[in-house]
């Protein structure tokens, strides 16, 4: 029997009615324990913070210092129109208000300060972070400070950038209940991921013919960015010779031909910069979304480990990328 | 995508939306912030609690208010520059005609019902415009692209009909709860608290008993029985009731031993074998006789865990007090009431009679939330799957208005990956030849003409069937129905006098070999049916005592045979937990497979689709929404 305690409220009840059919109430409780930190906060970020807030997860910290400006609010409905007039303050506390206001169930509050400036404890305080937009260097060295953590500090990194949205999922080592399809049961079922790193490690020759070209044009992107000292998404049409020569020199150390990376692709990605598209971001953002709620409610088998989206094609692709001596797991 | 000359012609467009719900408001966000200028938006329905799980662009402070234009509001906030029109009210109300869907360069839905799915695909056609069609259940969803002599109209393909229970399933032979949900929803709840001069078939005896002349004086046929008499306490009324319906209706109908031969015999229920006497004839409380629309049993009895299934006693009681409190709290409804998922009190008598019910014929017993969606028909909506199918919405527009119409795709939102993928794009299918909506294929219509009225015709084959709002129906040139409000009274009555005759009984018999023709000017709708006498119909498959065939879409039953072409793949076999019958007559979302939505006095004993899961999300996943 239950304790009374444990009960949902009557205003959750009523609130969650429709997504309790479908996850059940021992998930909505779990959820509504989950600490979620949100670092960087671009339209797609807000996409997500938007779903998990409505969902009902416990509690969301946000950061970003960033002064509110109105390329920041591009594709961001969190911020009002009244708060373009350069107020001085910043996407995470006038995002943070936005938030507040969906679901005053979820404590909503700001950071203040960057990540990196941040002791290694702080993660401490959270079962996940989410990373927008940011540089390689840095997402590896976030994911490698929560898989140092005692318990569990899941980790996301999004993206979109024009049609292209991408995903980067680690959950460590994690737990979960699911329906198999075709079979009425819940079975338990433990999976283990590969750090960023690690993730990055696996060689591209390893791939197959139809692994995403996103995964690899992304990383083409990532390590530009990082070795000319740009801003992420600060790149444009006239940065496509330096990326083709990118492109030679990363295939030539993963030994692969250069078609492996289609030219295209990289010119569609460096015109269109760090833009994003709201259609896209909120495709990105749902399925982020859904992800963070799976993993923090432990129902239903999660994304591993990446997701790439693009609307020229229509296509959301999982790619499950990790080392060989991880792959009978 | 976003060059200059498109953001211009996205500016420049018109565009219009039908829904502000789950994918509603995730859609008028996301066209706000792409960059469209110029939205209609229509929706009829208010803001309810339950919607602000998703429908993120409400408050609790909304609540009551129309969606149209809260959804309006909000999304001005952040895009105050975006000229939306909010409409309050149904799409199938005449302002809403041909010449105003030709304002639009394209229609997007975000609807949670077939019929108002299928008006407007009628009027896209007739106008020329092309339709963005979308649905979501749980963690699936869909969307599709429908442009006129390009590719399937929303009516190509077959959607599931609703599920109608022969009725001596539900009034003598129920083998699973939805049964007993629906005799007690549409049966006991219409008899106690309905309206009375509404047909209601809780007497209704075996057909065997019915005929014995013995039976004609017992208890069961005054028919005031269900009225409080008077002198007569409420308390006492409840336990007569009580043993009425699960007492001694349960023995009446052991009588009939036929009915009983290969099934497991009921156990009649009475009072005194489940509670304490002290219980049931206790003395009600004097006061407390202020209406009150929110009261509830479940509070009067201290019962807290609506996800805890009550045992036989806990049923028992909340069945009574839900009848006095009904009685006492909410008389002004007695008379009047008609289900509702949002009303407490309803959904408790629901529950617990549906739980008697079961207990008694050896089915298991349900925890009030499930009973509520089994009542309520509710949709499983989440704000992700939402987010997501509104911004593959907004995709597929913005490739229509810049005429890249060659690219355009149906996306399948999966749960589980089918091929590594969650987002699965598919070409969109060519009109079908034989759809009796977009193209002029005939229909024939199976039907016994000696028994068969026009009305029947009406009722269950154009209107449920084939989605015709104001049927016009003509054989050869001679007008034999038609509606309006501007038809001369005494065309009306006559047309009234005619419902009811038999269809061979006509001025020119209407029997075999006739052809009618049928039209819907609203719609800019029109097909014809050929009649074919046939004298027996099997009740269980077939109760409406009608088939209608062709290649027509509402009618053809869903079976495996309509497999789309990616279902090669099991993983689109996906499970949606805790799945009943689909169609929610107010909440945004969904739907592909949602069947009709019928007022509830015409609704009588039908329920939605109770497929088995797996089939059922074949269906869904593919050819019944598109």
């Amino acid at each position: 029997m239950e304790s009374v305690s444990e009960l949902l409220t009557e205003q959750e009840a009523a609130i969650y009615d429709r997504q309790i059919r479908i996850w059940g109430a021992d998930a909505q409780r779990k959820l509504s324990k989950a600490r979620i930190l949100v670092v960087g906060i671009t339209g797609v970020v807000a996409e997500t913070c938007k779903n998990i807030v409505l969902a009902g997860i416990g509690s969301l910290v946000l950061m970003d210092d960033s002064p509110m400006t109105f390329e920041a609010s591009a594709a961001n409905f969190l911020v009002p129109f009244d708060e373009l007039e350069g107020q001085g303050n910043s996407i995470a506390t006038v995002c943070a208000s936005s938030l507040r206001d969906f679901n005053p169930m979820v404590q909503v509050s700001v950071e203040e300060g960057g990540i990196s400036s941040k002791p290694d404890e702080f993660y401490d305080r959270f079962d996940a972070v989410i990373m927008g937009r940011s540089s390689i260097t840095l997402r590896t060295q976030v994911n490698e400070a929560c898989r140092k953590r005692p318990h569990r500090v899941a980790f996301y990194s999004v993206d979109c950038r024009g049609t292209c949205g991408s995903l980067f999922v680690d959950l460590q080592r994690h737990s979960f209940t699911s329906k198999k399809a075709g079979d009425d049961k819940a079975a338990q079922q433990d999976i283990s991921f590969p750090s960023l790193q690690e993730a990055l490690n696996v060689p591209w020759s390893s791939f197959n013919k139809r692994t995403s070209k996103l995964l690899f044009a992304l990383r083409i992107i990532d390590q530009f960015e990082v070795g000319v000292g740009r801003r992420p998404g600060q790149l444009s049409s006239q940065d496509l010779p330096d990326l083709i020569s990118y492109r030679g020199k990363m295939c030539a150390i993963q030994k692969v031909p250069e078609s492996f990376v289609p030219e295209n692709l990289l010119q569609k990605l460096a015109s269109v910069g760090g833009t994003e598209l709201p259609p896209v971001c909120a495709i990105i953002g749902g399925i982020l979304g859904q992800e963070l709620i799976k993993a923090m409610s432990c129902k239903g088998e999660p994304l591993k480990n990446f997701f790439f989206f693009d609307a020229s094609d229509g296509k959301g692709i999982i790619e499950c990328v990790v080392p060989s001596q991880m792959n009978d797991h | 995508m976003g060059s200059e000359e498109e953001r211009i012609a996205i500016e420049k467009e018109k565009v219009l939306m039908v829904g502000a719900g789950g994918i509603g408001c995730e859609l008028l966000k996301t066209l706000a912030l792409t960059g469209f200028k110029h939205i209609h938006l229509i929706d009829m329905d208010t803001i309810e609690v339950s919607n602000l799980n998703r429908q993120f662009l409400f408050r609790k402070s909304h609540v009551g208010q129309s969606k149209a234009k809260v959804a309006r509001e909000a999304v001005l906030k952040f895009r105050p520059g975006v000229d939306i029109v909010a409409h309050h009210g149904n799409v199938k109300n005449a302002e809403f005609d041909i010449d105003f869907f030709k304002q639009f360069s394209v229609v997007l839905n975000g609807l949670d019902n077939l019929e108002a799915r299928r008006h407007v695909n009628r009027l896209c056609l007739a106008a020329g415009v092309p339709l963005v069609e979308s649905g979501t259940t749980g963690y699936l969803g869909q969307v599709t692209v429908h442009i006129k002599g390009k590719t399937e109209c929303y009516e190509c393909q077959p959607k599931p009909a609703p599920k109608s229970y022969p009725v001596c399933t539900i009034t003598s032979t129920p083998s699973k709860l939805i049964h007993c949900i629906v005799w007690a929803k549409e049966l006991a709840l219409a008899k106690l608290f309905g309206d009375k001069s509404q047909v209601n078939e809780l007497d209704v005896r075996p057909s065997v008993l019915a005929d014995a002349k013995a039976d004609t004086n017992e208890v069961g046929n005054d028919a005031d029985f269900f009225e409080l008499r008077r002198g007569e306490s409420t308390w006492q009324f409840a336990g007569r009731v009580f043993d009425r319906i699960f007492g001694y209706n349960i023995e009446t109908a052991l009588q009939n031993e036929d009915t009983w031969k290969a099934r497991r015999r009921p156990d009649p229920l009475y009072l005194d074998k489940i509670l304490p006497p002290e219980e049931f004839t206790a003395e009600e409380n004097g006061n407390g006789e202020i209406e009150n629309p929110t009261v509830s049993a479940m509070v009067t009895l201290g019962l807290k865990n609506p996800q805890k299934i009550w045992d036989v006693q806990e049923n028992a009681r909340v069945f009574l007090e839900t009848i006095q409190l009904f009685f006492k709290r909410r008389s002004k409804d007695i008379g009047k009431l008609v289900f509702d998922k949002d009303d407490q009190l309803a959904v408790e008598f629901v529950t617990a009679a549906a739980n008697l019910r079961a207990h008694s014929f050896g089915i298991p017993m349900q925890s009030l939330f499930e009973a509520k969606g089994m009542a309520g028909n509710i949709i499983h909506a989440i704000a992700t799957t939402n987010a997501c199918i509104a911004g593959l919405i907004v995709l597929e527009a913005l490739k229509l208005l810049t005429k890249r119409t060659e690219q355009c795709r149906m996306t399948y939102c999966v749960e589980h990956p089918t091929r590594k993928m969650l987002l699965v794009p598919v070409e969109p299918a060519e009109p079908n030849p034989h759809c009796y909506v977009c193209s002029e294929t005939p229909l024939v219509l199976e039907v016994n003409t000696v028994t068969a009225t026009m009305r029947d015709v009406i009722e269950k084959v154009l209107k449920r069937k084939l989605g015709v709002d104001s049927p016009v129906i003509m054989q050869g040139s001679s007008l034999l129905y038609e509606t309006g409000d501007d038809l001369e009274e005494d065309m009306a009555a006559h047309y009234a006098s005619l419902l009811n005759k038999s269809l061979a009984s006509y001025p020119t018999p209407i029997t075999t070999g006739v052809v009618l023709t049928v039209e819907d000017y609203h719609q800019d709708f029109r097909c014809s049916l050929h009649v074919k006498h046939r004298e027996t119909f099997d009740e269980e498959k077939e109760p409406d005592g009608m088939l209608i065939t062709g290649d027509i879409a509402s009618v053809v039953n869903t079976d495996d045979t309509l497999q789309p072409k990616i279902v090669a793949d099991e993983d689109l076999s996906n499970k949606v937990e805790n799945g009943h019958g689909e169609d929610d007559d107010d909440d945004d979302d969904m739907v592909m497979f949602t069947p009709e939505t019928l007022a509830g006095a015409k609704r009588k004993l039908e329920e939605e689709e109770s497929l088995p899961v797996e089939k059922r999300l074949k269906i869904q996943q593919l050819p019944a929404m598109s």
